[in-house]
């Protein structure tokens, strides 16, 4: 192992990250808070570790491809301990390192689990840095999942960017990641200005817009309130939301192609995209059919059905009321479809579109080559065909996905105080970076015990990492290669 | 592939000389059956290719000359004498070797007719690529294309034994057995008017017991005759009820070789029937599955019965066995035909081969050599001729030429089609004028540029034809 290059990476990053503690230093600034002095100490730390690690292991050697695996993880590690102090140190919070751990691990990671009550009282710089912490995971996730993690040989976006004239003709954005990084962040921060400017347009304040649309474009699910999105009571934001939510989910790398080909109809034909539309309208429309053979439940089953079927669906995890007494039809649609999640090389989690479709090709070639034992079939996405070496990949990837969860499960299950239905989506919830589950935990994971909000945010980190990247750490035979 | 734009008259001078010079690239199977071809037609050839064993071969048979070297490269065309050639002729089995070659034939040597060999897909529907300017071929030939073609035909038209396009498919001339059961066997063809009041059509031969006959309208059909119609497109389908029962269509179509004719085949069809297509390698199945969309590919030989059996062969209504190897083809075709299938087509090469088998029980033999070399005679006759179909293994031809001039300079041009003096056993069948198709009767006027369609029942009038279209001397 090469300790010196990875810690030297981990130094930049981490500097990097430091910066954005500056941004709720301004907040707090403009609200006369007074917890300048505290970002600013952090700022401070965490610039000075990072820049200590820089500095003390600068020079020496570069980089190898299997040191990403080392770094990505610890990144997300590092990130995961400095981004919980301002949680620790905040007089108001005052928060336990398990609670500070847990809801920075579930910010960076766009999931949206939050432990923490009260929110409209805490300090506006807080809740700030709080929705920032989504923002940046979900900025890095897509670098991470369209740059970094198919060059480690992981991920969704391998699956069909690999070769082969596709439906989507720029197989690789540009040549460089550095590039590729780039353009993705200008989409990105795009989005999030178009999504805040919406929000504002629509009624909110500055702080609530800017908040807001770093949490829908990260699909993560944080709020600055207690009410989630429901303290607006706008159906304008919601269906604000509920457009920027789903394009949040559709890969980055095809809005980068349609973006500079300039043809929208690139979305329609890529068949993951084509497929994540028609699951989103089926779906909708089957919550919103069951709400409203339920007049009691629900003042407008229309919004509210498709508002949370979206949200949960695109693992975004805003809510508008309170659906823990919806029908357990609903609810188990709900469940369900965050397994499926979003478009690899999106900011959603879960097992992702292209591998539910993939699944479902395969399976069709399974058919037709027991009707036909001499038949030669491949599995085609669009029009180009996925080589037999990745569907291997793919399987082995849902297989450990649904052995961890199962796993992850049985764990919570016995260390937890849960009932089943809590236990089930908790784990759900957190693996496939949703947020709020089902039963006690389907606003706040505040009352779980120390141990399972540890597993919790590990299961967060295993989903966001496309369970590979964490896994391959924890094995042997990596660190005797 | 391109029809030709000028016509006779703009035709560099060289071609009405007496002994012509064609330069052949590629002694392959289509250049082999060329060379033949056109040295036993007295015209002098040179074939260029790699293989100097190939060459020997085919010069201890045949009187022409060869030369041994990459055919792209000018000091090898310049040995070839591409300086007097005054045709082309690129069949190498590389697109990007035919194209260079005319382009260094065109660049270096001023060659006038240049014929290239052009598979890919990719070049075709390029606007003006092929032309002096950019690519300078002046016809492209797609072996491959005109065989699926004729295939295609043949499983659109359940029952005929040959369908062959005229004028971009407006026109088709159809070769069919008339059987017991068809409205018009056993009547006299002049009753053919009050069956199809709408549907005109001509008979252009029957052929009973191998003899051609000379139909008119006292002319009995009777069964087992091999009729020859010619009628438009949308005719074609009623013309075909009056002399067999109706044949349900196709459904279910068998391709055995998935090369490049299999595959081509596949893709034209895989919309309209449900195709099988069995290949031998399992890498070009890979390529198979990968490309087609519909089609089901199987992985084995096409002589395999187990296989054959197991995907229903019985079910099918077609088997088109399109491998490279005759024997396979003629196998698995006797053996489909034995399983139960409707129709068996193959693809036979060797001529010794076609005779064997056609008219036993294999329905249908389609040489591939001879409906490319078909394609390319075309562009070697003297007169203006679109398009030469060869039919009856050869011994008969359909031919599509252009009238030029007038009343004067012309023996066609202005006349009634019964002042016309065909040569024996040649008839008119239709005329083609712009976008009209006018079914040949004897009061019909011939105009200038009219497409004419003949039947030619025996091969060796075709110089007679070449005379009758060719602009008399007072037109220049």
């Amino acid at each position: 192992m090469h300790l010196t290059a990875i810690l030297r990476v981990t130094g930049i990053l981490l500097s990097t990250f430091s910066l954005t503690l500056l941004a709720p230093v301004a907040v707090a600034l403009i609200y006369d808070e007074n917890s300048t002095s505290q970002f600013g100490a952090l700022f401070l730390l965490t610039g000075g570790v990072g820049c200590a690690l820089w500095l003390a292991f600068r020079g020496g050697r570069e980089l190898r491809s299997g040191d990403g695996f080392v770094v990505t993880v610890l990144f997300y590690l590092a990130l995961a301990l400095f981004g919980a102090l301002p949680f620790m140190y905040d007089k108001t919070l005052n928060a336990s390192f398990t609670d500070a751990i847990f809801e920075s691990m579930s910010g960076l990671t766009t999931t949206g689990a939050t432990v923490f009550t009260n929110l409209d009282s805490l300090p506006r710089s807080l809740l700030f840095y709080r929705q920032l912490l989504q923002w940046f995971g979900g900025m890095g996730i897509i670098v991470l999942a369209v740059a970094i993690l198919p060059m480690l040989g992981v991920g969704g976006m391998q699956l069909y960017r690999a070769e082969s004239p596709g439906p989507v003709k720029d197989n690789k954005l540009t040549p460089r990641i550095a590039g590729t990084a780039k353009a993705l962040w200008v989409i990105y921060v795009s989005l999030t200005v178009s999504c805040a400017g919406a929000y504002y347009a629509f009624g909110m304040d500055a702080f609530d817009a800017i908040c807001h649309a770093f949490s829908t474009v990260a699909i993560g699910g944080y709020s600055t309130h207690d009410l989630s999105l429901g303290y607006f009571n706008s159906t304008s934001i919601e269906i604000t939301a509920m457009v920027f939510m789903v394009i949040s989910a559709i890969n980055f790398g095809l809005h980068f192609s349609v973006f500079r080909q300039k043809r929208p109809a690139l979305y329609w034909s890529d068949p993951e995209a084509r497929l994540f539309l028609c699951l989103m309208v089926a779906g909708s429309a089957i919550v919103v059919w069951v709400l409203t053979q339920n007049p009691a439940i629900s003042d407008s089953p229309v919004m509210d059905g498709a508002f949370h079927f979206v949200s949960i669906a695109t693992t975004t995890g805003f809510a508008t009321v309170d659906y823990s007494a919806w029908p357990t039809g609903v609810l188990i649609v709900l469940l369900s479809a965050t397994f499926a999640g979003g478009c690899a090389g999106s900011t959603a989690g879960g097992l992702k579109i292209i591998r539910v479709l993939l699944i479902y090709l395969q399976g069709v070639r399974e058919v037709r080559t027991l009707v036909h034992p001499n038949g030669v079939f491949t599995v085609k996405l669009g029009l180009s065909p996925v080589p037999d070496r990745v569907i291997a990949a793919m399987w082995s990837f849902c297989a450990v996905y649904a052995l961890s969860f199962f796993f992850l499960f049985i764990l919570v299950g016995l260390i937890s105080d849960l009932d089943f239905e809590s236990a089930f989506s908790a784990v759900a919830a957190c693996l496939n970076n949703v947020g709020p589950g089902l039963g006690s935990v389907i606003a706040n994971y505040q009352a779980l015990n120390d141990p399972t909000k540890w597993i919790l945010a590990f299961a967060m980190l295993l989903g966001r990492l496309e369970i590979f990247t964490l896994l391959v750490l924890l094995t042997p035979t990596f660190w005797r290669r | 592939m391109r029809a030709r734009g000028n016509p006779s008259h703009d035709r560099p001078k060289e071609l009405n000389h007496a002994t012509m010079n064609i330069l052949i690239l590629g002694a392959g199977q289509v250049g082999g059956t060329l060379a033949e071809h056109l040295a036993s037609e007295s015209i002098d050839v040179t074939l260029v290719d790699t293989d100097a064993a190939r060459l020997q071969a085919l010069r201890d048979r045949l009187d022409i000359q060869t030369v041994h070297g990459f055919a792209a490269h000018p000091d090898v065309l310049l040995r070839a004498g591409a300086e007097d050639a005054e045709m082309l002729i690129a069949v190498t089995s590389s697109d990007e070797v035919n194209m260079v070659a005319c382009q260094v034939c065109y660049t270096q040597f001023r060659t006038p007719t240049k014929i290239a060999r052009v598979r890919s897909a990719s070049y075709m529907g390029l606007e003006n690529f092929f032309s002096n300017d950019h690519m300078p071929i002046d016809v492209l030939i797609n072996p491959e294309r005109v065989v699926t073609d004729s295939i295609r035909l043949l499983l659109e038209h359940p029952g005929a034994l040959q369908v062959l396009d005229f004028a971009d498919g407006r026109v088709k001339l159809v070769a069919m057995r008339a059987y017991f059961g068809g409205p018009l066997v056993g009547r006299e063809l002049r009753i053919l008017r009050e069956h199809m009041p709408n549907a005109d059509t001509r008979v252009a031969a029957i052929f009973r017991r191998g003899k051609a006959i000379a139909p008119t309208g006292d002319t009995v059909i009777e069964a087992d005759d091999e009729v020859f119609f010619i009628a438009a497109t949308e005719h074609i389908n009623t013309m075909m009820a009056e002399l067999r029962r109706v044949e349900r269509p196709f459904k279910r179509i068998a391709i055995a070789g998935g090369g490049h004719i299999g595959s081509h085949l596949a893709h034209q069809i895989e919309s309209q029937f449900s195709t099988k297509i069995i290949e031998f390698n399992r890498s070009r199945c890979e390529v198979l599955a990968s490309s087609l969309k519909l089609s089901v590919v199987l992985h084995g030989d096409a002589t395999d019965r187990d296989l054959l059996i197991q995907e229903n062969i019985d079910q099918c209504d077609a088997f088109c066995a399109l491998t490279n190897d005759d024997e396979v083809n003629i196998m698995s075709s006797l053996m489909a035909k034995q399983l139960g299938v409707r129709q068996v087509i193959a693809l036979i090469g060797k001529p010794a081969y076609v005779d064997l088998v056609q008219g036993g029980e294999i329905d249908i033999a389609i040489s591939p050599q001879q409906a490319t070399t078909s394609s390319i005679l075309t562009h070697i006759r003297r007169a203006d001729i679109a398009r030469v179909h060869s039919l009856r293994r050869g011994a008969a031809e359909a031919m599509e030429a252009v009238a030029h001039g007038d009343r004067r300079s012309s023996k066609l041009v202005g006349r009634k089609l019964a002042e016309i003096a065909l040569p024996v056993g040649a008839s008119i069948g239709a005329l083609v004028r712009g976008e009209e198709v006018i079914i040949a009767h004897d009061d019909v006027i011939v105009h200038a540029e009219d497409h004419v369609i003949l039947f030619l029942a025996d091969k060796s009038q075709v110089a007679a034809i070449e005379k009758l279209f060719q602009v008399g001397i007072s037109f220049f």
